[in-house]
């Protein structure tokens, strides 16, 4: 097995606040790790450190090979991206949105490849259609489009759920499915227990800064994930003292 | 790819959206025309100048409008970027962040030189004198090149704030003023027909700034935009 996402001790601060406190994190090749925690644990900072947006104040982040923050272009190749917002262009349309981000990706030739994604996210009827007329599940289906043009080794995922129907919801899925069977990296943060259980290959409880617990698939009883998760979110609540003193 | 390359396409690519971007909506240049066209009527009421002491102003009055226009400008180039998040896109490039701010600054300079295109002649027939000279556009061309060279450095900072429309020209002003006062210095012995050579000294002063402040904004820019 190839790690392919290693943190090491990663310290984050906002200000006097501590939000990550020495967190340690891997994921090997191929690994859908669902980040599960409660708002204000941490998880889209983790995931906003790990895309180089936000710069760890200790520790140590390897993401393919490369070290962050000092070889982040190199890193933000390997990644794709997908946040709460769509990062895309309104007043573009879905097609103008991936040439752009093909371009600054470095790609080239890529017409047919841009054809290939909007079939993939079941957008290729409406790529003349400007972006702000599309509805919050297409614009996140581009959204993905977006995030995987440059064929990205891993694909980061900060709820990529929220706001959607339940037919975008499950569309999402079948995507995000297709994807992990390329043998494609997924850390995905999620609020919807039924859906990620049915997606990750493994489940890390971030809690208070930091993850407490990691478990595959294979080793949690059917229907078992959030009494697993509150199992765990409970356990550290009992000793609640120590982990604020730490 | 070699990292070049990929620089400058990074660079290039956020040129074209802007453009295109702008080609559909016209939000950015409209509104600038919109407010530099009124700062030339406001100015031309509120004074009511004859002739002659308004030739004496002219160099102010254009700059005041280029200066304030282009703030607007400034202001929504990078609120379009942070409102839907597409600032987090651009720096997800596996590029040096500088492209970004390369491309961002050259779309910028772009939209003040339309302005500035469309106000000169309006200027001109409005008071009917031909104010539209190379050396003006000249002038032009380096005063606004160092205005967009730290104005989008600074609105990248400004936008993270909730005060942001307030806080880029609080920022932004103070600054600039070498670069405005040698812009008007320039322009005003254009306009009176001094010969160039009275006129090197402020030249060079524009040229000086337009370095520093690309200097700077190409050395600060990456630490800048990450939080
Ligand atoms: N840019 C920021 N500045 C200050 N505080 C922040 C910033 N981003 C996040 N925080 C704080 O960090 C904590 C964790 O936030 P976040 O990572 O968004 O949690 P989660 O995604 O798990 O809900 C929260 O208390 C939040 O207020
Ligand atoms: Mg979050």
């Amino acid at each position: 097995m190839i790690t392919i996402i290693e943190v090491r001790n990663l310290i984050k601060r906002f200000g006097h606040k501590q939000v990550l406190r020495k967190l340690n994190f891997s994921v090997q090749q191929g690994e859908f790790v669902a980040l599960l925690g409660s708002n204000g644990a941490g998880k889209t900072t983790l995931l906003r450190t790990l895309s180089s947006l936000s710069k760890p104040n200790y520790g140590e982040i390897q993401i393919a090979g490369y070290y962050l923050p000092g070889q982040s272009a190199q890193v933000r190749k390997k990644l794709g991206v997908v946040s709460h917002l769509p990062l895309l262009y309104g007043d573009l349309n879905a097609e103008e949105n991936l040439k752009f981000y093909g371009r600054l990706y470095g790609l080239s030739d890529f017409q047919n490849h841009i054809e290939e994604i909007l079939q993939l996210v079941g957008l290729l009827k409406r790529k003349k259609d400007l972006v702000r007329t599309f509805s919050r599940g297409m614009q996140q289906r581009l959204a993905i489009g977006r995030a995987i043009i440059h064929d990205p080794e891993v694909l980061l995922l900060d709820e990529p759920h929220t706001g959607l129907d339940q037919d975008a919801a499950n569309m999402l899925d079948t995507l995000l499915q297709e994807i992990a069977s390329r043998g494609r990296t997924v850390v995905m943060t999620s609020h919807d227990f039924p859906r990620v259980a049915n997606l990750a290959t493994r489940f890390d409880v971030l809690y208070k800064g930091i993850i407490h617990s990691s478990k595959f698939a294979k080793d949690l009883p059917q229907h078992g994930l959030l009494a697993y998760y509150q199992s765990i979110v409970d356990e550290i609540d009992a000793g609640g003292e120590n982990q604020d003193a730490a | 790819m070699q990292p070049k390359t990929s620089f400058f396409k990074a660079m290039f690519a956020v040129v074209w959206k802007d453009l295109i971007a702008e080609l559909r909506g016209k939000e950015l240049i409209s509104a600038m025309l919109v407010f530099a066209l009124l700062v030339i009527f406001i100015f031309n009421f509120a004074l009511e100048l004859d002739p002659k002491t308004r030739s004496a102003l002219t160099a102010g009055i254009l700059w005041v409008t280029i200066i304030f226009a282009g703030n607007l400008g400034l202001n929504r180039s990078m609120a379009v970027e942070k409102d839907r998040g597409c600032l987090d896109g651009l720096l997800l490039a596996p590029v040096d962040r500088t492209a970004i701010y390369f491309g961002k600054s050259i779309a910028n300079w772009i939209f003040m030189l339309i302005v500035a295109m469309i106000v000169l002649p309006i200027y001109s027939i409005l008071y009917n004198t031909n104010i539209i000279s190379p050396a003006l556009l000249l002038v032009i061309l380096l005063g606004s090149e160092g205005y967009v060279a730290i104005g989008t450095l600074l609105a990248s900072m400004a936008v993270q704030a909730r005060t942001r429309d307030i806080l880029l020209p609080i920022l932004l002003f103070p600054v600039i003023l070498p670069v405005l006062i040698a812009a008007v210095k320039a322009s005003a012995g254009i306009l009176s027909g001094f010969p160039f050579s009275d006129l090197q000294t402020w030249f060079n002063l524009l040229i000086v700034y337009d370095i520093i402040f690309t200097s700077v904004a190409f050395m600060v820019f990456d630490s800048v935009v990450e939080e």
